[in-house]
This record gives structure tokens, sequence and C-alpha cells, in this order.
């Protein structure tokens, strides 16, 4: 079979970057910063209703799928979309799709993937990669946080498509039909602006920089929640969620930032670049904390959970500061 | 964060790179490669070790008869009961009650494979506990904090 010419380029984000491969195979490179931005990719969540390894559910990101949905709509690109029951139908119509020359989008789970470093493997369902050939019995693939492509099994393919569990991909794959010329972006930018500034200042408790308060809030009382040890795990996987693969350093506070800055060049508004400098120290103050943070999991530091809490509350605040700025900035830019 | 002060810790990643956005000379973002960062590979390994404790409790619950191998391994793959039920389609009381040491005592080798070949190991290691845990800790690590005897 053969393989295709695909733009292989290693990103910091899979979602975006599987979206900003996709688009620039279609023929409208866009960066990755570029689809992260547009695609309203920004957020925080601190959800305790929401049990991972049975500690809070916490986010910097906006929920796994939304970006590739963002911008294709924005873009007006036609996407094809499929779900399958059975497993032998998911990899026979892969396979047929590779033989028509598509480079197919899929959802995934990094537990099954062996190319991935066996200390990151855990079970996240919401992995995008993309299959751009095949070969006996393995499958040559595009993992946008890769640097190279790599060949994985087909069995192992296979199980990443059918991985168990919340958001279970149920073998979830996805190729753009057709691309319309993008054309100018001013639109689509400023509308993934707005989409931004809606979500970091929703009225939610448990949603943007509301959210951040929520956590700073209950993060004092951790120790006597979790148990001394527990409240370590808590806190190692905030700074996970954070830091870990694929967030471009800054729990994505760094890569949209780099999307404020194309922006600001791209409208000639001098006024986003400022924003884009402002996030940036932003984001230096959360790898400020997740330094103290992982510090004091290890008892090296005097902060205690009260004095990380405070650091995050104040991270709350220039959040709000900053995404009302940015709101007001959409109304002047926005037609 | 600037792109002379992206860390380079390697760690998690192995020998591989993920990449960071930084700021050049020009203040411009770019991407820049990173082989890791200390604080990730604390907070990594901090997730290992909640594991291997885990790990350390249903070795002795297993021994203590409490409970069936299939403990110990349904653990190691960072499962729950709900989460092997549903890798295994088996009812989630099936799988409750194949983690009674009895129960498991007497499953035909059917479901045992299955179980097996979900782990990725043999049926005959299926059913008794291994010498070491070996999680993707790193090597020569040492597991800091006071241990439970």
């Amino acid at each position: 079979m053969s393989i295709l010419d695909f733009p292989h380029k290693q990103s910091a984000h899979c979602e975006s970057g599987a979206t900003a491969s996709l688009l620039s195979h279609a023929g409208f490179p866009l960066s990755e910063a570029m689809v992260f931005g547009i695609g309203a990719g920004i957020f925080f969540g601190y959800v305790p209703f929401v049990k991972l390894n049975g500690f809070p559910l916490t986010t910097y990101r906006t929920r796994p799928g939304a970006i590739f949905s963002r911008v294709t709509k924005n873009l007006h690109c036609k996407v094809i979309q499929k779900r399958y029951r059975h497993k032998k139908q998911a990899m026979a119509e892969l396979d047929q799709m590779l033989e028509q020359g598509i480079a197919v989008g899929l959802q995934t789970s990094v537990f099954w993937l062996p190319y991935i470093p066996a200390a990151l493997r855990f079970h996240f369902n919401a992995h995008n990669l993309i299959v751009i050939g095949k070969e006996e019995d393995r499958y040559l693939i595009s993992d946008p946080v890769v640097p190279d492509l790599v060949w994985c099994p087909a069995q192992d393919l296979e199980n990443a498509r059918f991985a168990q569990g919340a958001l279970a991909p149920k073998g979830r794959c996805y190729y753009l039909d057709q691309v319309p010329d993008p054309g100018h972006l001013a639109q689509p930018m400023v509308q993934g602006m707005r989409s931004v500034c809606s979500d970091m200042l929703a009225p939610i408790p448990v949603a943007g920089v509301r959210g951040m308060r929520l956590m700073a809030r209950s993060m004092p009382k951790w120790e006597q929640k979790y148990g001394q040890r527990r409240a370590k795990y808590c806190l190692a996987q905030v700074v996970r969620m954070q830091e870990e693969i694929g967030t471009g350093g800054a729990g994505f506070r760094f890569i949209y930032a780099a999307f404020l800055q194309e922006a600001a060049s791209y409208l000639g508004a001098p006024q986003l670049a400022a924003v884009a400098q402002d996030l940036t120290a932003i984001g230096d103050s959360w790898r400020e904390f997740a330094l103290q943070a992982t510090r004091c999991c290890k008892g090296r530091s005097a902060a205690t959970y009260t004095d990380l809490a405070t650091l995050v509350a104040d991270q709350a605040e220039r959040e709000e500061r900053l995404f009302r700025q940015l709101r007001a900035l959409t109304k002047q830019l926005g037609r | 964060m600037r792109r002379d002060e992206v860390p380079q810790d390697s760690g998690v990643l192995e020998d591989n790179q993920v990449v960071n956005y930084a700021l050049d000379d020009e203040g411009n973002y770019c991407l820049t490669a990173t082989a890791g960062w200390a604080p990730v590979n604390d907070a990594n390994r901090l997730a290992w070790e909640d594991i291997q404790e885990q790990l350390q409790h249903i070795r002795q619950d297993i021994v203590a008869g409490k409970f069936s191998p299939l403990a110990y391994y349904m653990t190691r793959a960072q499962m729950d009961v709900a989460l092997l039920a549903r890798y295994a389609a088996v009812a989630r009381w099936r799988v409750r009650r194949h983690l009674r040491p009895a129960v498991f005592k007497k499953l035909g080798s059917e479901q045992l494979g299955h179980y097996a070949q979900l782990f990725g190991i043999s049926v005959a290691q299926l059913v008794q506990l291994p010498a070491t845990d070996d999680l993707p800790m790193e090597s020569g690590a040492v597991v800091c904090g006071e241990h439970h005897e």
C-alpha cells in the first residue's frame, strides 16, 4: 500500500497539531498556534465532582474535540467523522481510506500506543494522531507530539482506537473532505478570542477564573481531606495537567500567547501584542507555581498548600484582568 | 520563558523530545525542543509512586488471601473494576467475583486467557504475583518519603 506524502510537523499539543497538519495537507497551511487560537483552546477548569485517579479533575484546556470542531466550523470545512461498533470494520475502512489517498485522523488512547514513553502511558482517551500509510501489519503514523513519523503495529492501533472508559473513542476517525480557501482569517480569529473570553469569564463556579479561585480555596484543605501522602499526589496531578506532554509549557498559556502575537501582526493590532506579553508573564508565574508545587511535594521547600493557593488566587486575578481586556479588544476588532 | 531558559532535564521522555513555546531574542514566539523539565519528571514519578503504593497494599491483601492476583494486575494496568469490566466485556459484578481467590481459582482457561491477553502476560503469570512491580519509573529511582510496612 502506498504511503501518503504528508507534512508532518512536531507540535506542542496533539489536537491543534493534528488539525493544523490536516489543513496544511489540504493546501492551507496554518500554524499550530493559529489553530489553537481559532479553536479557542485555552481554558481552566477545576471540577471536584469529576474524579481522575481519585482526585478532582483539573484542566488547563478546553474539552477534547472542541478545537477541531470550532476550527473546522469557523473555516467552513466539510468534515467526515465516523464511530464504529465493530473493530474489524473500523480497521477495514481505515485501510480503504488510506487506499483512496486520505490522511485519516484518529482518536486514540495513549495507554496502548507502544511508541509513547512508558512513563506517560496513562488511560487518556483523547489523543489525536494521523494515519498516513500501511505496510503489511503496521501503520505509519504522524503523531503531532512526536518528532518523526512512527510505525505502529496494527493490533496496538486497534486497541488504542477501542479504548474503554471516560471519553472512549469508539474507533472515531475523521478527515477533511472539502476545505474552502479560508481567505481572510480576521473573523474566525476574533470569534475564537470571544469564545475564550466567555469561557474564562463564565459565571460557572468550576470554569475559568472562577475555577481557579475554587481550586485556591480548596487547596489549603487538601492535606486534611486526603491525608498528607495523598495530598502530594493530588498536587502532582495538577502539575502534570499543567506541564506534562502536550501543553507547550505553562498549561497552554505560552501557545495562546503565541497565537495572540501572530494575531497582532496579522490584524495590525499592537494592543494584542501587549496582551500576549502579559500572558507570557502569567505563564512564567504558572511555571513558578509548578516548580514550587513539586518542591512542596518533595518536602524541599517551605511553601505550604496555603502559599500555593495564594499563588493560584493571584493568577486568577491576573487572568481575569487579561481576559476582560481581551474581550474589550475583540469589540474594537470585531465586525 | 525565553528560548535559552527552556529546560533540558531528561527523564520521563526517555530519549525523546517535545516542543515548548518560548521567546527568541526579538521577543517573538518560536517552537523550541525540550528534553523535559525536572518538576514534570518529579510529578510523573509521584503518580507512579501512588500506583506503587497501591500495589504494595494489594500484594499484602493477596498474600493474606483477601484478593486474587487479578486485583494486582488490574491495579498495575491503572484500572478499576469498572474499567476492567469494560475492557474484558464482563459484567462488573463478575469482575468483582473474580477478585475473590476462591472464585478465581476455579476460573476456566478461556476466561483466564482473556484476562492474560488484556494485560499482555501469560496465564501462568496471571495466576501468581510477579517478583517485582516493574513500573516505568526512572531507573535507580528511590521512592522518597516513608514506606508503609
